[in-house]
């Protein structure tokens, strides 16, 4: 993989706490354009933490140092700039439950880039077409499945044009039935060339998608690599202990 | 017939009707202004409660809760009879909207701040994700849902609003029941009182009914 002289995403030191409790001890990442990067381990591990770092969702050690795009990600009046470029889907979707699917899809593009509204419009039916649910664009979130409003959380995040798109557990909250439009929504996304950082408990996904595979516990990036490498060569005793108990059952 | 005669006796009650009515439009006019002006200040009060540096947070709880503690009564009294030995001297109408609006403000602040606290924090994080502004998060997002559930108890306060302007009268303010205790004194029978009263009922009736209404229906939407 050739990696280009700065990367998209810079992590350095990412060291986050909660009263005296560590959550991320000083983690180290760089993530390229284009990459497709998932982030694998137990619950409680720090995954979704960090993640929600990149975009400043959690606060994190002034001395720690992120960067997205050059820009350096910290609270004041740049946040702003950041997040427009970081597009984010939730475990519990998040939509706007008061406003139409299409609605939810224009908002953003509308308000923070100053998107005229036909424009916003054309450019969210042509988003809802591409995660194959153009004919709920009328509907309220409420009438949709947990699969339905998760393609429109991706469709959402997609409006703004982002340079990256994170994943905190996409299809944590989905019925088993629904995890697989979700999963084939992102595997063509990654396909198309977007820049991916993906918490998951899916290992089929994570094999078969990512460029690397991260795994962190406690707080600590433990072991990255190629998605063989991590599955079928892990170095680390942990990693290995990790695999063992999800991938066998 | 002396009980008719002395509380519902018609012939006074049309001599004193046009009175009782302009009363109604003074305390129409006190409280409709003063709503108006409640609703706008406690909405600031609760955003800006929610964004502003910690010691304007700290002043705008201490306003609440002086507002909420203080009887209404006490609070007009010092507005007009306290406030022109320093110089400030109000009229009996911007007395007695002073006073009701102080006092709504601090109700509607605490009920916009339950409001936006009942709206689930991953609408906050959605709209800070999509790099949504504060204003706009409030305005587009986080407002349009926490007014569906405030409408209920905000109904309420303005009927508590529209029942205090009743104190209006002891600022000498032509009101309603101040109007109905001149007629009274004019006609010597409390029909025009009972009058007032029954304008008072007729005024807030459909407005409790609604809140009755409202709360049932959002009861039943909740899940």
């Amino acid at each position: 993989m050739n990696t280009p002289a700065t990367p998209l995403i810079s992590i350095k030191g990412l060291t986050k706490a909660y009263g005296t409790f560590t959550v991320l001890h000083g983690i180290d990442l760089d993530i390229s354009e284009g990459e497709v990067v998932c982030v694998i381990g137990p619950s409680g591990s720090g995954k979704s933490t960090l993640i929600r770092c990149i975009n400043h969702l959690e606060a994190f050690a002034p001395e720690s140092r992120i960067t997205v795009d050059g820009i350096r990600v910290e609270p004041g009046p740049a946040l702003a700039k950041v997040r427009a470029e970081v597009g984010m889907v939730f475990q519990s979707f998040n939509l706007f439950p008061h406003m139409t699917v299409l609605k939810n899809v224009m908002l953003a593009p509308m308000r923070v880039r100053g998107t005229p509204p036909a424009e916003a419009e054309r450019k969210a039916r042509e988003l809802l077409a591409r995660v194959g649910i153009s004919e709920q664009a009328e509907k309220f979130p409420g009438q949709l499945s947990g699969g339905q409003q998760q393609r429109v959380a991706i469709a959402r995040a997609l409006a703004m044009e982002p340079r990256v798109l994170l994943f905190d557990e996409p299809t944590s909250s989905l019925d088993p039935e629904m995890v697989g439009e979700v999963l084939d929504v992102m595997r063509k996304l990654a396909g198309s060339g977007v820049t991916m950082i993906v918490v998951t408990h899916e290992m089929g996904f994570a094999r078969q998608v990512a460029d690397r595979v991260i795994f962190m516990d406690r707080g600590r990036l433990v072991e990255a690599g190629t998605p063989e490498a991590i599955f079928d060569n892990p170095k680390e005793e942990r990693t290995r202990g990790f695999l063992r108990a999800v991938l066998n059952h | 017939m002396t009980l008719i005669n002395t509380f519902f006796n018609l012939q006074v009650m049309i001599d004193s009707l046009p009175q009782l009515l302009w009363g109604l439009v003074v305390t129409l006019q006190i409280g409709v202004t003063s709503i108006l002006c409640g609703l706008a200040g406690g909405l600031f009060l609760a955003v800006a409660r929610l964004y502003a540096p910690a010691f304007v947070t700290l002043l705008i709880r201490g306003y609440i809760d002086i507002f909420r503690s203080i009887p209404l009564l006490v609070l007009l009294i010092i507005v007009y009879y306290a406030l022109p030995f320093v110089g400030i001297r109000l009229s009996p109408f911007l007395s007695a909207v002073t006073a009701l609006s102080l006092v709504s403000a601090a109700y509607t602040a605490e009920i916009f701040r339950a409001g936006i606290e009942a709206i689930p924090h991953g609408q906050f994080e959605a709209s800070a994700a999509l790099g949504l502004s504060n204003r706009h998060t409030m305005i587009d997002v986080i407002l349009p849902q926490a007014i569906r559930i405030v409408i209920p108890p905000l109904t309420n306060n303005c009927i508590n609003v529209m029942k205090d302007t009743a104190l209006a009268s002891v600022v000498a303010m032509p009101d309603l029941l101040k109007q109905a205790t001149q007629a009274q004194a004019l006609s010597a029978n409390p029909t025009p009182l009972i009058g007032a009263a029954l304008i008072y009922i007729a005024l807030l009736w459909p407005m409790v009914a609604v809140v009755a209404r409202l709360e049932k229906h959002y009861s039943r939407g909740r899940r």
